[in-house]
């Protein structure tokens, strides 16, 4: 065999196996390990050496059956659906606004979002809490201002339900310039002719949308939407930071900050690996058609 | 109505949207640099008047620093492993074709739906058996996979937009395979290889659940370390401190991000619809 031969066999394995190997520590043996820990009892006794035993589906069944869990579930689908609804409708709509408008109102608005989406998460956080403090909060005084007196002194984190709300400005304020800047940069490729045959033949702004624009854009916006909902059902940092600072995390749980506080809070590995698979499945369950056209591509 | 009241009209709302949007950037510069009485007035300090930069000579101390060189080391460990191993591997699969390519490509795709959530329990437990717990090595082993699988894809794109007829010609004109690469696409990947690390710095650096989950409350990285200071059992919140604090972390992030994210979007949309 010729060293010509050799490397087109040889080649292409030997140079991606830095890739595997890091994957397969970091990534797959942690999975296998969460498989397996699943299935076991695995609380603060096995931290100290003691043997996990094998309880089959015990974990999968108390978790289940357990109220607080269904709980956490229904909340943070409710959140997912809400953040990535309001999402994509303001991106889209700020979206079709910027193609309205001349240079001026557009360059301004694009630097917003730019500065916006460039804010790292924590450094965002830090600026909405103080938005929203109690005390000497921006927005309790302007509230106060337009005869919502109530809102003197108002603590927005201890309700869950003005706590969820926080949370939902907040990761709305993230996520909006994401979607508009896709959305804006897909909207190039519309027709100009087309829209404008359209405008002649009396369509409506919602019929040009409908059958012009939308058929172009559907590509984008499903990657996006399924990109917003993938961050959404996984929020943690934003939910575990506002239960730091003043929420009440037994009643703010979402899945992300509920297998922390199983695992790395009580110690119940089993449990929380169980949980943390439940994620898994459920978020390969709403991205495997995405996942499968992608591949049908890459071939 | 007229065409031009209409724009003047979608105009002022695109304004109002850009003020509201950048509101709360403007709140952190704003407060940053004035005195802390003055954040604690009834009155909400509108304008920065009374300029002072003691927000940042208060949090500026050996705690910031020690974060900083923890997040740029940890950070720049990632980059440059996650950059290597990402590019021979998109050098393999953009130019090799191989049994088991495209189970390597489904892999790298399916490991992107995996929410890090999903996984940090038993990552944590396989740090600590192994000593790597509240480590450089262990936080940046973690770091590596979580940027590599996007880093392999988008060098991939990179590499698929070189023709290989290029290399070939070289190949007849005389030269290896390997110098061929090297002399002819290389170069055309450099661009690439630049855009990725600097995406795969803005993940690292702002990273943190995994750094929550993997490191001691006295090893913090910079976003910890941000969050450490507006923690609620901490009485007297130092807001400009903070703020100060905010736009330390910030500022890195937002020049990098400015740089970068145009190929971002553009990279994103032009598969999307080409798909």
């Amino acid at each position: 065999m010729s060293t010509q031969t050799m490397t087109r066999r040889v080649g292409p394995y030997a140079l991606l196996v830095p890739s595997l190997v890091i994957l397969a520590i970091a990534m797959g043996y942690p999975l296998v390990r969460q498989v397996v820990m699943s299935f076991q009892e695995y609380g603060r006794a096995q931290q100290f050496g003691q043997p996990a035993p094998f309880v089959g589906l015990d974990n999968y069944v108390d978790l289940f059956t357990d109220a607080q869990m269904w709980a956490v579930v229904g909340r943070s689908l409710a959140f997912c659906a809400v953040n990535v609804a309001v999402t994509m409708l303001l991106g889209i709509a700020i979206a079709l606004l910027l193609r309205r408008v001349s240079r001026g109102p557009r360059l301004t608005l694009q630097i917003a979002m730019l500065l916006a989406w460039a804010m790292p998460v924590i450094a965002a956080m830090t600026s909405w809490q103080w938005l929203f403090d109690t005390r000497y909060g921006v927005i309790n005084w302007t509230l106060v201002k337009l005869g919502f007196e109530s809102f003197d002194g108002h603590n927005w984190l201890t309700n869950p339900w003005s706590f969820y709300f926080v949370a939902t400005v907040i990761v709305v304020w993230m996520s909006v310039p994401f979607v508009m800047f896709t959305v804006y940069a897909a909207l190039t490729q519309v027709s100009e002719d087309a829209l404008e045959a359209g405008e002649l033949d009396g369509a409506s702004p919602w019929q040009r949308f409908r059958h012009i624009v939308y058929p172009t854009i559907r590509p984008v916006l499903t990657i996006t939407l399924l990109l917003q909902v993938v961050w959404d059902l996984r929020v943690f940092a934003q939910i575990y930071y506002l239960q730091g600072v003043g929420g009440t995390p037994s009643k703010t749980h979402l899945l992300g900050t509920y297998i922390y506080t199983l695992g790395i809070g009580q110690s119940d590995y089993g449990m929380a690996s169980a949980l943390a698979m439940f994620v898994l499945v459920l978020t390969l369950v709403l991205t495997a058609g995405y996942v499968r056209a992608l591949l049908r591509e890459s071939r | 109505m007229s065409r031009t009241l209409s724009r003047r009209l979608w105009g002022a709302l695109a304004i109002v949207i850009a003020v509201v949007w950048v509101f709360p950037v403007y709140w952190i510069l704003n407060s940053a640099f004035q005195p802390a009485d003055r954040l604690r007035s009834p009155e909400p300090a509108w304008f920065p008047r009374d300029l002072t930069g003691s927000g940042f000579a208060r949090v500026f101390d050996d705690a910031f620093l020690d974060s900083f060189k923890l997040s740029i080391t940890v950070t720049l460990l990632a980059v440059v492993c996650a950059g290597l191993c990402a590019f021979l591997g998109a050098v393999a699969i953009s130019r090799f074709r191989f049994r088991g390519r495209v189970q390597f490509i489904l892999v790298v795709l399916a490991i992107q739906m995996i929410p890090p959530e999903a996984l940090f329990i038993s990552q944590y437990k396989m740090l600590g058996d192994a000593g790597l717990y509240n480590t450089v090595g262990g936080l940046g082993l973690l770091y590596v996979a979580m940027i590599l699988p996007f880093t392999i894809w988008m060098l991939r794109g990179f590499a698929d937009g070189v023709p290989i007829d290029l290399e070939e010609a070289a190949m007849v004109d005389g030269c290896s395979r390997t110098r061929a690469f090297f002399t002819i696409t290389f170069p055309l990947l450099a661009p690439g290889l630049v855009a990725a690390s600097v995406y795969g710095f803005l993940q690292a650096w702002n990273e943190f659940t995994l750094a929550v989950v993997v490191m001691d409350p006295s090893n913090r990285t910079l976003p910890l370390w941000l969050r450490g200071l507006s923690d609620v059992s901490n009485e007297a919140i130092d807001w400009p401190g903070v703020m100060a604090g905010a736009t330390m972390v910030a500022v890195p992030v937002i020049v990098f991000f400015m740089i970068v994210q145009g190929r971002m979007t553009s990279g994103l949309v032009s598969g999307a619809v080409k798909g």
